[in-house]
């Protein structure tokens, strides 16, 4: 590969745009994302691959395999263009008929078109289905379009410039202004404005000063940052190097999960195109100015998305947090002054500097600007990533993009934030999506991890769940998180397994209110928050736990006794036949009984009734 | 010093011994290069034994407690062997919600096995994680290279009854 320059970028780009916008090659784009990866998407490009060879399709139709497409629900997915259609849950076996008809015979293939829930009809544009309908990607614009692995693709969609732009046309107080400008605020959940930070590093004395990444997403039920790097990691690498353009920095890191290979291997590809093309290392774009990337993985450590945590283990130390001041813009890594960013932040930070801050801030709320990545699952229809402007409703989200509970279920609450957040209920489902909004209900923006939970879910299970995470991932240094959170999660269990009382819920509120109060990082100081916002809005969920001993969701398995209600039971023995433990007595024409010594409480029988006999 | 960090170990054999010994090469001097020397020697003898954490801090020129403090404060790092399949059964909130609990409860009741333990036959080590951001196709469990989604109580047994 050839070194670039500002002329020769600005005529690779111009180059690869025309070939992008080629429309007289059938594009077929195949979502390479980890969760259509585990559903197959490998093998069906390699018949998809086969298929037009064999037909002589080769030379007219490109498949292309994208990154993360958002709709992982639907997998493995395809969309063909520039016809628009989206295709989804293809199997090896449909592609003769999906080559032959839509490829040779231009007619689409129902089957295998996008199934409105509501409707049952088939919605055959990409553009037209709900899920995409209401979204507005900015950081993901490149995600379900372009190769990640193709820096030629990434140039052809205007990457690069917001770069080049940096490095050779402003100087790095407008960068940090036009950062300030757009109004964006730190998209790995606490919410700090960008801007505000990269002028403390800015104006911080030093030789040796570095830009660091922040691809740790630990949040369980979060994994926007983990698409964006498979989708589109120049995105990334380009925001780190107008980051250190900024603030005169000429190394970054770039810590990402060890859970996460794919996006590691899709990263590092990246960094060395771009090395080879003098996007990064020295003398970038002619400019003089040198910076390198490197990427760190992480070795499962939740408390390493915490700042100064993640700098001592990229130091190669335990990863525990220490006091702040000093600040990491002063003292950070390796006692330099460091900048750390997440994903998505620099993934918007290339339009920023390409098209000005107003631009980014045209769109949002009064204190939330621009847009903000989700990531939608539990239970909910439409699983996947989306991006929405700041300021769309919970609601819009779950209902409209997320095509609301499946199962004719009732909805119960969404979790937002993950362990730091809280559970909002139906009746703020209205809330904007806005970081001072989300906080007045009790929860918080957080990464963007959102986890839809129907009648199904026991809240006070849910409390317990997020606080052993919390106990299992406190590091120990201080003394409120690492006791605190193992008694808060103590008294939980023992609600549980209905050995509560009703100074349990006394003793969560005072020890809740310590540990916020006194812990050392964010990690303790949010960590009685599911707690408290369960509490909040499902008291009566706690009480039922504690007073009358049963847990109505079904969730805590102590708490269940099975019994058969021989008045509705049709005596089919499905339930004999499905139990593991032969805990079940039954003869045809008799209706069955559960022997509660033997029951192991699995639930097996109780699904699989079809006349909710069993209670 | 020498005799406790003898390249003597039942475990390793003497190729996983000299690819450990090529990745300390790459990685003596380099700061905060130890996470990723234990990384790599993890996935050359399949977890660290106590000998081979003596070893390494011992070629890295680092005091063998700051070592093992890394080793053991990241849960990636195992120092007890491994059974013949690893299965990771992933504990995010997604996957919670969906059912993995009840799941994890089967395999546990049919295998004998705790999670974050080995089975006795050393046929499975059954381990919850944390979210592996494959959170459509939740609850989600991975053995070795392979991934299944949509897993429920009832599929899981046939599914493990394939590895042996």
């Amino acid at each position: 590969m050839q070194r670039l320059t500002r002329e020769t970028l600005a005529e690779k780009q111009a180059q690869e745009k025309k070939r992008l916008t080629d429309t007289t090659i059938k594009k077929l784009l195949i979502c390479g994302g980890t969760g259509c990866h585990a559903t197959g998407s490998i093998a069906l490009k390699e018949t998809l691959v086969n298929e037009l060879a064999a037909k002589g399709l080769q030379e007219k139709v490109q498949v292309i395999e994208t990154g993360c497409n958002g709709f992982c629900a639907m997998g493995p997915l395809m969309v063909i263009q520039p016809d628009g259609v989206f295709y989804q849950k293809i199997k090896p076996e449909d592609v003769p008929e999906l080559v032959e008809e839509h490829l040779i015979n231009n007619k689409q293939v129902k089957k295998l078109l996008y199934k409105n829930p509501v409707t049952k009809k088939r919605i055959p544009i990409q553009d037209d289905i709900p899920f995409f309908a209401h979204q507005m990607p900015r950081a993901l614009r490149n995600k379900g379009i372009i190769d990640p692995e193709s820096i030629d693709d990434y140039i052809g969609r205007d990457g690069y410039q917001g770069a080049a732009r940096a490095l050779l046309e402003i100087e790095p107080a407008d960068i940090v202004e036009q950062v300030k400008i757009s109004g964006m605020r730190g998209r790995g959940g606490a919410g700090f404005p960008t801007g505000m930070k990269w002028a403390f590093a800015q104006s911080s004395p030093g030789d040796v000063k570095y830009v660091l990444c922040n691809a740790d997403e630990g949040d369980p039920g979060a994994f926007m940052d983990r698409s964006i790097l498979e989708a589109d990691p120049h995105a990334v690498i380009e925001g780190m190097v107008i980051a250190a353009r900024a603030i005169n920095a000429h190394k970054g890191y770039i810590y990402a999960r060890t859970e996460y290979p794919l996006a590691i291997k899709r990263l590092q590809i990246a960094i060395d195109q771009a090395t080879a093309c003098g996007l990064l290392g020295t003398d970038i774009l002619g400019s003089g100015f040198d910076f390198s990337v490197e990427i760190y993985q992480g070795a499962g450590a939740f408390v390493c998305g915490e700042e100064t945590a993640l700098m001592r283990s990229i130091e190669g130390r335990r990863g525990m947090p220490r006091p702040r001041p000093p600040f990491p813009a002063h003292k950070g890594l390796w006692e330099k002054p460091t900048i750390l960013n997440n994903v998505e932040t620099l993934a918007n930070t290339p339009q920023i500097i390409q098209k000005g801050g107003q631009w980014y801030a045209a769109v949002g709320t009064e204190t939330s600007k621009g847009t903000k990545v989700f990531a939608l699952s539990g239970d909910v229809n439409n699983i996947g990533l989306l991006e929405v402007p700041m300021g769309t409703s919970l609601r819009t989200i779950i209902y409209d993009v997320g095509g609301g509970i499946p199962g004719k279920k009732k909805f119960k609450a969404v979790q937002l934030g993950g362990p730091s957040g809280g559970c909002v209920p139906e009746e703020y489902l209205d809330t904007p999506v806005d970081y001072e909004e989300i906080a007045k209900v009790g929860a918080i923006m957080g990464s963007g991890g959102v986890i839809v939970m129907d009648e199904n879910t026991c809240m006070v299970d849910m409390a317990r769940f997020f606080m052993e995470f919390i106990q299992d991932e406190s590091c120990g240094k201080c003394t409120p998180c690492r006791e605190g959170t193992r008694r808060l999660l103590q008294i939980l269990e023992k609600i549980c397994e209905g050995h509560g009382s009703a100074e349990d819920i006394e003793a969560l509120e005072s020890l809740s209110d310590v540990i916020r109060s006194t812990a050392l990082c964010g990690l303790g100081q949010t960590a009685p928050n599911p707690v408290l916002s369960t509490l909040r809005y499902f008291r009566e969920e706690y009480d039922e736990h504690i007073n009358e001993r049963r847990c109505p969701a079904k969730r805590c398995v102590e708490l269940l006794e099975f019994r058969v209600d021989s008045e509705a039971c049709k005596k089919c023995g499905l339930c004999f036949k499905a139990c593991p433990t032969d805990a079940i007595d039954w003869e045809k024409k008799q209706p069955a009984r559960i022997d509660n010594e033997k029951c192991i409480k699995c639930m097996t029988c109780f699904e699989k009734c079809k006349f909710d006999a069993i209670f | 010093m020498g005799t406790r960090a003898r390249r003597e170990h039942p475990d390793i054999d003497e190729s996983m011994w000299t690819a450990i010994d090529a990745v300390i090469a790459d990685n003596r001097g380099k700061p905060g290069s130890i996470i990723t020397v234990l990384r790599e020697s993890q996935e050359i003898a399949g977890y660290l034994p106590v000998e081979l954490i003596n070893y390494i801090s011992m070629h890295m020129n680092l005091p063998v407690s700051e070592v093992f403090g890394v080793a053991s404060f990241y849960s990636l790092f195992s120092m007890k062997p491994k059974g013949r399949h690893t299965v990771r059964m992933c504990l995010g909130t997604a996957c919670y919600v969906k059912g993995v609990k009840e799941a994890m409860a089967r395999i546990t009741n049919t295998y004998q096995v705790e999670e974050g333990e080995t089975s006795e036959d050393r046929r499975f080590s059954l381990e919850g994680v944390r979210c592996l951001g494959a959170c459509g196709l939740a609850p989600v469990m991975v053995i070795g290279g392979d991934t299944y989604g949509d897993i429920s109580a009832d599929k899981i047994i046939d599914i493990l009854d394939k590895y042996e």
